[in-house]
């Protein structure tokens, strides 16, 4: 169960268990409750005088035009080619961006290397950032740097802190206590300590996790290429299907994503089978 | 022995050498391609702290705004517990026929991991801008879109958890001799059920994160206040959004691990 991430991974009891009745109790209520409050939602929810079963017929026959009929017309495959790497380009320096940082706030975030005060800053500080939506951290940039890239890449970075923080963070804590304790027995400085011991015996993991972030961060440069104007895909995305209304083209960029974010996919897959070979 | 030894260490210093050149190449390449300018990234990042100091938070006349903010994070909020708990009715069953211990046959695998991966790497973006042609600035098109974009996050997950949950309990029923719907619907979904609402918490989260998102795109729920706050000029009322999308999901959070805490 470890292909969400650290924000869930902890969270996850393995094995098959006998929850008891209190646990039981608890589940079914959690249920009921979210039942309940879908049906509300639903029941309550405003149609703003769409005509529904119009509307879903005409979704699904423009979901056929851009699923079965993609087509060039303003965009070339070569260009469509050239936008995917600008978009995993803003996805390379939002992870490296992200990492570098996360690297430090991940050290001090450890609790087997800082005190408890500082981790539960850095905590906090990870929390925070987690809570505000990426598209909002990427405007509230856009007002000093411009709508664009720029903006785009300082706002993706931040979720990217936060996550690698965390992983890296809970990475590191991994690390046997006695393993510590013996070399600051020897006399090993702190920075002695992480050079190493703590990030050599972590890289493969740090790796995973930088790698899985990646993927994320390909999927939020899609988004907000459409949504803030950054450079990419995202952006032709954005065009096609809400100033041109052309849903063939549409189909197109779509088949590029899927077909890029699916190859990301596998060859993290393949990356985590070899580092766990190791 | 000792020749063997430095083998070894100019073997790893190499290999780092070449790993973080590679990266180094990479980014630049990347800086390059992307046009990112490096020092305006650096000196905007610096004016945006400056400025939201001065600028980013509400004064007396935004809370005049709240009423308005909070209908629409109530709209949001209920936007993403109900797309995420419809989408988890076709997962779990698409989970139930592709998992290694409840699946008919290996075929139905194949099949739910396909339809799973298809929906976990479409663009939400995609999703939102096809579903507002037809259903325009509806809170439908917001639900739609979320719902679609949950679907194969969920499935892989439930997938990943009967396979791990469903194992044991299978094993040791089907030795007893029970019969195969048996075994899913008194066993395995039971047993499983405690994870799958765990992950059901998470995608909320995660859902009203994406329907800030959406709802920018689409012009639903409180992503287009933000945005009507923001592109007027009016970041006092902007900020205040923040804040309060900030409590809503942090509340959130601590409730589901509440939640978790008692079910796991």
């Amino acid at each position: 169960m470890d292909f969400e991430g650290p924000l869930v991974a902890g969270l996850q009891r393995r094995g098959a268990s006998r929850p008891d009745n209190r646990a039981r109790r608890a589940t079914g209520i959690t249920i009921a409750v979210l039942a309940g409050v879908t049906i509300y939602a639903l029941a309550t929810m405003d149609l703003a005088g769409v005509n529904v079963p119009r509307a879903v017929s005409d979704t699904l026959r423009n979901f056929g035009t851009v699923f079965f009929q993609p087509h060039t017309h303003r965009l070339s495959v070569a260009d469509a080619f050239v936008e995917i790497v600008m978009t995993l380009g803003l996805a390379v320096l939002t992870t490296v961006f992200g990492a570098v940082v996360a690297l430090f706030l991940g050290l001090l975030g450890a609790q087997n290397l800082a005190p408890k005060a500082v981790t539960n800053v850095v905590k906090g500080l990870v929390a925070l950032i987690r809570a505000i939506p990426t598209i909002l951290w990427v405007l509230i940039f856009a007002v000093a740097a411009g709508l664009g890239s720029t903006a785009a890449v300082i706002g993706l970075s931040f979720h990217s802190v936060a996550y690698l923080t965390k992983a890296y963070a809970e990475s590191f804590e991994d690390l046997d206590r006695g393993v510590i304790d013996a070399l600051r027995a020897t006399g090993a400085t702190w920075w002695q300590i992480v050079f190493q011991a703590v990030l050599p015996s972590s890289a493969t993991y740090l790796l995973s996790w930088t790698f899985l972030r990646f993927e994320m961060n390909f999927a939020n440069a899609v988004a907000m290429g459409a949504a803030a104007g950054a450079a990419g895909i995202g952006f032709d995305l954005f065009m096609a299907s809400g100033f041109y209304f052309d849903l063939r083209e549409v189909g197109l960029v779509t088949y590029f994503i899927l077909a890029t974010a699916i190859l990301l996919e596998v060859a993290a897959t393949r990356l985590k089978a070899k580092l766990k070979e190791k | 022995m000792f020749s063997a030894q430095a083998d070894v260490f100019v073997r790893r210093r190499n290999n780092s050498v070449f790993f973080f050149g590679l990266l180094g190449a990479v980014t630049i390449g990347s800086i390059v391609l992307t046009q990112y300018d490096v020092a305006k990234g650096l000196i905007s990042f610096a004016k945006a702290f400056f400025w939201g100091a001065s600028n980013f938070y509400p004064v007396g006349t935004s809370f005049r705004r709240l009423p308005d903010i909070l209908v629409k994070l109530l709209e949001t909020v209920l936007m993403s517990i109900s797309a995420t708990v419809v989408a988890a009715v076709p997962s779990l069953f698409l989970a139930l026929s592709g998992s290694r211990s409840t699946r008919i046959h290996p075929f139905f695998t194949v099949c739910a991991r396909g339809i799973g991966s298809f929906f976990r790497n479409m663009p939400l973006v995609a999703w939102a801008m096809i579903l507002m042609l037809a259903f325009s600035q509806s809170p439908l098109t917001g639900f739609l879109a979320l719902f679609l974009g949950s679907l194969g996050f969920l499935t892989r997950a439930f997938m990943e958890t009967i396979d791990e949950v469903g194992e044991e309990a299978v094993e040791a029923l089907k030795a007893t001799g029970a019969a195969r719907p048996h075994i899913t619907f008194q066993a395995v979904l039971p047993s499983s059920m405690p994870q799958v609402v765990s992950w059901l918490l998470f995608m909320i989260e995660t859902n009203i994160r994406d329907a800030t998102l959406v709802g920018f795109l689409t012009g639903t729920g409180i992503g287009f206040l933000f945005d009507v706050y923001y592109k007027s000029f009016n970041y006092h009322a902007a900020s205040l959004v923040v804040i309060v999308t900030v409590i809503a999901v942090i509340g959130l959070e601590t409730i589901s691990n509440g939640v978790r805490r008692v079910i796991l």
